[in-house]
């Protein structure tokens, strides 16, 4: 194509004018190769602008387009859009950025002049070898994946499922409803948490639109934004939910006690279980590491008691394979563990507990039916020391972060201690006190002031039995007063860490883990629910340590965000791909390994390994164009010739 | 050296040392014109062809500015660049390229003071290196 390009410099009022020569830019424009046509115009993006280079195009047969204004993050859909009405394809015009880059950084008006001539015959080099683009269209499979069962897969799941389309709910555990399920009541509203998650749980396990895949993981992703293919491994259960109504015989006679995970392990359950009375789905597994009969084939109490032949000891995993279009990930939070904590007996003093064993114990469905008793003797504890920041805010030796919900929920835990014990004497240890939710700092004001909750500011340094009493060693940092205060038990608002297995699914996903392990977001404060791998979004504390309101938030988001691109018809790529001579291609496969999205694959073709492009995938970064060795690989619009030429234009 | 302007060709990553170079200009920041900007989607496209090219074609200074490490908009793109560049560094000491004449530089989009630091150290930097004379070797007689 024989290069007919029309070259359109804007004044900007006076905002490239005063500083650029614009009709000096012009002129030496104007004979420039390639260059047919060029002027000026006061402001080049009103509509007078923008008819002015409609018409030229038409006028002057015109095949490509510069227009040299402000930066192309403002105008360049604008004038894309300007000279697709006149039949010349978008990607055939490009802009010249004298404005930011030119006339309002420099004062030289004869230098700056003189660059904004460079910028200008750049572009009209890249414009000369650009070609004409469509942008892609991939189609969409209008199903979500969540992963994980907790308040945010259970939000995010049900906002989609309501919106009417699909969802594969994967949650790894017999049951969903995740940490939530197990906390006794709420802060700042001290609402009961059963009572506002199970009705959501059974919700999920009726919805139409919704299929749970309980006792299950993913094994394994492949695909792209739209059409991603997971391959989920049903774990055996041992028991055939068809068959099984949830009785409950089976869990009574079964001989095996192992200390129950729901519980804390405050309790025991049984080898066959279903981990909580309000489970969804209600349906048992057989533990295998601890079912005396995998342990040493005798027993089979199970199978003689049920009634139904739901017991199959000779279950397999299975694996099924899903297509979806999306994928939530909601894989949660783990506490960290207690026994890190050398210094405050964690592990060792029975009566040392961390925040989800004392909400046990406080909830009416907990082992001691919300009766607060200690664990060792299970006598009501009369003085009780509550400890935030443990393994938090420790760069030295533990975690970095906040936490985000201790300073909250020991303050909970300290109150509603107070009214299951009233004459008993919660003390809490802080650094700060962190409440800024809505209600929150309310919630604070109401324990210090009006349920005599002791607040000390003050790091616990050490914690040792004596005499059947745990002593804390402290220094109240207000009064400089160094202190020993004996107690019954000790509460610690242990550190949120990311569900571990979440390092493993990341890899699967390709999505990227911060240098704490939490998922990380494609931009802190605009893109807080997208990974950097299109269509995958995160949700929860799988993120970062996040309360209920702010989880169930985000959850929401990431729901709105996956109802965006369902929407669509089809979703639209960018077309400025790489591309491949195959040729010149020797099938090296340096182009795969540096494919940060696994857009590059070889490929056998007539006998010759040559490297492939999957569009769809392709993000453009063109980073295998640089790095391949043969320069078969190019970048649509963005050759290595077209920016040979610019680099050679603007040092002329 | 008197009045010697060196040319710089900076490689800019659009999602950020660009966006930086027009926030200097939005914050109508001031900089001398020893420089043009060239527009790739990631550092990690700038093909070290591109950089020699540049100084085959007159440039005294190349400037490959991306994002911070770990803050790539293409995961790890920047990882990439540094290894090029970290290379290509040696390859120039070897064409008898003075390898300062190549500066590679982290400059978040935000960072739109750095970017015109980053221009005006590397200018003086450049003025006392003197014009790039590929025939003569870039040693500009100093040492003999």
């Amino acid at each position: 194509m024989e290069p007919r390009i029309g070259v359109f410099v804007c004044h900007c009022g006076i905002n490239i004018a005063s500083t650029v020569d614009v009709k000096r830019v012009v002129e030496a424009i104007k004979g420039y190769p390639g260059v047919v046509h060029a002027e000026d115009y006061v402001y080049m993006c009103s509509d007078p602008g923008q008819e002015l280079i409609r018409s030229r195009i038409k006028e002057k047969k015109l095949n490509g387009v510069v227009v040299a204004a402000c930066s192309p993050t403002l105008h360049e859909a604008t004038f894309r859009n300007t000279v697709s009405q006149v039949g010349l394809n978008p990607y055939r015009c490009e802009i010249a950025n004298i404005r930011e880059h030119c006339s309002w950084i420099h004062t030289d008006r004869d230098k700056a002049t003189e660059k904004a001539i460079k910028i200008v015959k750049s572009i009209v080099e890249k414009v000369k070898l650009n070609d004409e683009l469509l942008p892609i269209s991939i189609p969409i499979t209008k199903r979500a994946l969540v992963i994980g069962g907790g308040i945010a897969g259970i939000q995010a799941a049900l906002d989609i499922a309501n919106a009417g389309y699909e969802v594969i709910l994967v949650e790894k555990n017999p049951s969903i409803g995740g940490h939530m399920a197990q906390l006794s009541e709420t802060f700042p509203t001290l609402d009961c948490a059963q009572c506002i998650l199970t009705p959501k749980m059974v919700e999920v396990g009726q919805h139409p639109n919704i299929k749970l895949y309980n006792y299950a993981e993913v094994e394994d992703l492949s695909g792209y934004v739209g059409n991603f293919k997971v391959k989920i491994r049903l774990k055996a259960s041992y028991v055939d939910w068809s068959k099984c109504v949830g009785c409950g015989v089976c869990m009574e006679k079964c001989p095996t006690k192992v200390p129950s995970e729901f519980e804390m392990g405050l309790t025991t359950r049984k080898a066959i279980y279903v981990p909580f009375p309000q489970a969804v789905p209600n349906k048992p597994v057989i533990d295998r590491e601890n079912c005396l009969y995998f342990k040493t084939g005798k027993c089979r109490i199970c199978e003689k008691v049920c009634t139904f032949g739901a017991i199959k000891f000779d279950e397999q995993d299975e694996f099924v394979e899903e297509e979806v279009g999306a994928i939530i990930v909601a894989t949660g939070y783990e506490l960290y563990p207690i026994e890190k904590i050398g210094e405050y007996g964690g592990g060792k003093y029975k009566d040392v507990i961390n925040g989800l064993q004392f909400e046990r114990l406080l909830s009416a469905s907990g082992p001691t039916g919300g009766g607060v008793q200690r664990p060792s003797d299970r006598k009501v504890p009369k003085r009780v020391a509550f400890v935030s920041c443990v393994g938090s805010r420790d760069p030295e030796l533990h975690k970095p972060y906040c936490s985000k919900v201790c300073c909250m929920y020991l303050t909970k835990h300290a109150m509603l201690y107070k009214h299951r014990v009233p004459d008993g004497e919660p003390i809490v240890f802080y650094i700060d006190i962190r409440s800024d939710g809505k209600g929150y700092e309310e919630f604070v004001q109401r324990a210090q002031e009006e349920e005599h909750v002791t607040y000390i500011r003050g790091k616990v340094s050490k914690i040792y039995e004596d005499n059947g009493e745990l002593v804390l060693l402290a220094v109240d940092t207000l009064t400089g007063e160094p202190l020993e205060v004996r107690v019954d038990m000790v509460v610690l608002g242990m550190a949120i860490v990311p569900s571990p297995a979440v390092y493993e699914l990341a890899k699967k996903l390709k999505i990227q883990i911060d240098a704490n392990g939490f998922l990380t977001e494609a931009h802190p404060k605009l893109r807080p629910v997208e990974t950097l791998t299109p269509g995958i979004f995160l949700a929860g504390c799988a993120h970062a340590p996040k309360d209920i309101p702010d989880t169930v938030a985000q959850a929401s988001a990431a729901a709105s965000k996956v109802l965006e691109m369902f929407s669509q018809k089809e979703l639209q790529h960018d077309p400025m791909v790489a591309t491949v001579d195959e040729d010149r291609c020797s099938g090296c496969g340096v182009c795969v390994t540096l494919c940060p999205y696994g857009a590059r694959e070889i490929e056998v073709k007539d006998g010759k390994r040559v490297a492939k492009v999957n569009e769809a995938k392709c993000e453009g970064c063109g980073s295998c164009i640089a790095g391949c060795p043969a320069g078969a690989c190019q970048q649509r619009n963005l050759k290595d010739e077209q920016l040979v030429n610019m680099v050679k234009a603007v040092l002329e | 050296m008197e009045g010697f302007e060196p040319k710089i060709v900076a490689f800019c990553c659009k999602w950020c040392s660009y966006a930086a170079a027009d926030l200097a200009g939005t914050s109508r920041l001031k900089i001398k014109p020893n420089f043009v900007v060239i527009r790739t989607m990631c550092s990690s496209r700038v093909d070290p062809e591109f950089i020699l090219q540049a100084f085959l074609n007159g440039a005294d200074g190349v400037l490959v500015a991306g994002c911070h490490p770990g803050d790539c908009h293409y995961v790890n793109g920047n990882y990439k660049t540094l290894r090029r560049v970290m290379l290509l560094k040696k390859v120039l000491e070897q064409l008898g390229i003075d390898p300062r004449r190549l500066r590679l530089e982290w400059i978040a989009a935000s960072e739109s003071r750095k970017f015109v630091v980053t221009i005006r150290k590397f200018v003086d930097e450049l003025k006392q290196l003197g014009p790039l004379r590929l025939e003569a070797g870039d040693d500009n007689g100093s040492n003999g």
